[in-house]
């Protein structure tokens, strides 16, 4: 059954079909959690004992640059797939990923500037977790860029591939920046294996965030691939005629 | 804690508000992208298969 899934997914119609009608779910999806988030983070959850009302930028800021990462892995892990098995959809789900992530990214480092004026007294500083993440904006940059650069879109997309990749490399890098140097950034306070040292009213939230940013990237790298899949399928029989009925 | 409260933030609106109105106009540029693409990518093939058509028949 499972291979038989991929085996669909692999033709493009299929894809688009279903898709198109998994959308509408994850956005109802990602909304809902959102309002909870919201109302959890911004009304229910009680200020901090530090930091006062700011610390409720964490609820953005902190979802937003796991988000960074994870696409970017998404990305790199999907370039691989195309690259080994020449997938058309994962060349698809890679070059989708990009602008998303560069968007979270983008979120992750203008939040943490705006949060970085009150409490550190600075909008930014050279320190190893704000560089590297600076830098992770870059490669996204640069994957789209490059996509943009090489006509050929499975060349484009191969070459694509081999830069995720090796760009990944910075994903270790971000994570344990606040570990390996001495940065102005504070450390993981949920990832800690031991016991996150955050209070359940505040990670209530913070988790409900972080899923309903999770459901945003499904919905929207799936409406991004449908384009992709249209744009490249464009001289088919079944995409002429779809775009005829509208 | 009443509304006045709520916007005012314990003194942090500006910063607060800032980031949440930042990351819902982000969010919403990127639903709003893809599904005016898909409208052009759609209107520009059935043109061109309208072209075509004409051109064979």
């Amino acid at each position: 059954m499972f291979n038989n899934f991929f085996h669909k997914m692999a033709s493009p119609k299929y894809f688009y079909n279903f898709s198109g009608r998994l959308i509408p779910w994850l956005a109802a999806g990602c909304l809902l959690l959102c309002l909870a988030g919201l109302y959890y983070g911004l009304y229910k959850a009680p200020p901090d004992y530090q930091q006062g009302d700011s610390y409720r930028i964490m609820f953005i800021h902190v979802p937003a640059a796991w988000m960074s990462m994870f696409i970017y892995v998404v990305m790199a892990a999907t370039g691989a797939i195309g690259l080994i098995w020449r997938l058309k959809l994962a060349e698809v789900i890679t070059i989708s990923s990009a602008p998303i992530g560069a968007s979270f990214t983008f979120l992750a480092l203008v939040t943490g500037s705006i949060w970085g004026k009150p409490m550190w007294g600075t909008w930014w500083v050279w320190d190893a977790r704000l560089t590297s993440e600076l830098i992770l904006l870059f490669l996204y940059l640069g994957v789209i860029a490059l996509y943009n650069a090489i006509d050929d879109k499975r060349t484009a997309a191969r070459a694509v591939a081999i830069l995720a990749l090796v760009g990944v490399v910075n994903i270790p890098i971000i994570h344990y920046s606040v570990e390996w140097w001495n940065t102005l950034h504070q450390g993981p306070t949920v990832t800690k294996l031991d016991k996150p040292s955050i209070h359940l009213s505040m990670l209530i939230p913070l988790l409900l965030m972080a899923f309903a940013f999770k459901l945003y990237y499904a919905f929207v790298v799936l409406m991004r691939a449908r384009c992709e899949v249209l744009d490249r399928e464009r001289h088919t029989g079944w995409v002429r005629e779809l775009a005829e009925k509208k | 804690m009443n509304l006045n409260e709520f916007f005012h933030m314990g003194g942090y609106a500006f910063y607060v508000w800032t980031s949440y109105g930042l990351a819902l106009v982000v969010l919403l540029i990127n639903v709003i992208l893809p599904l005016r693409q898909r409208k052009q990518l759609l209107g520009r093939i059935a043109r061109a298969a309208k072209r075509t058509r004409r051109n064979t028949t």
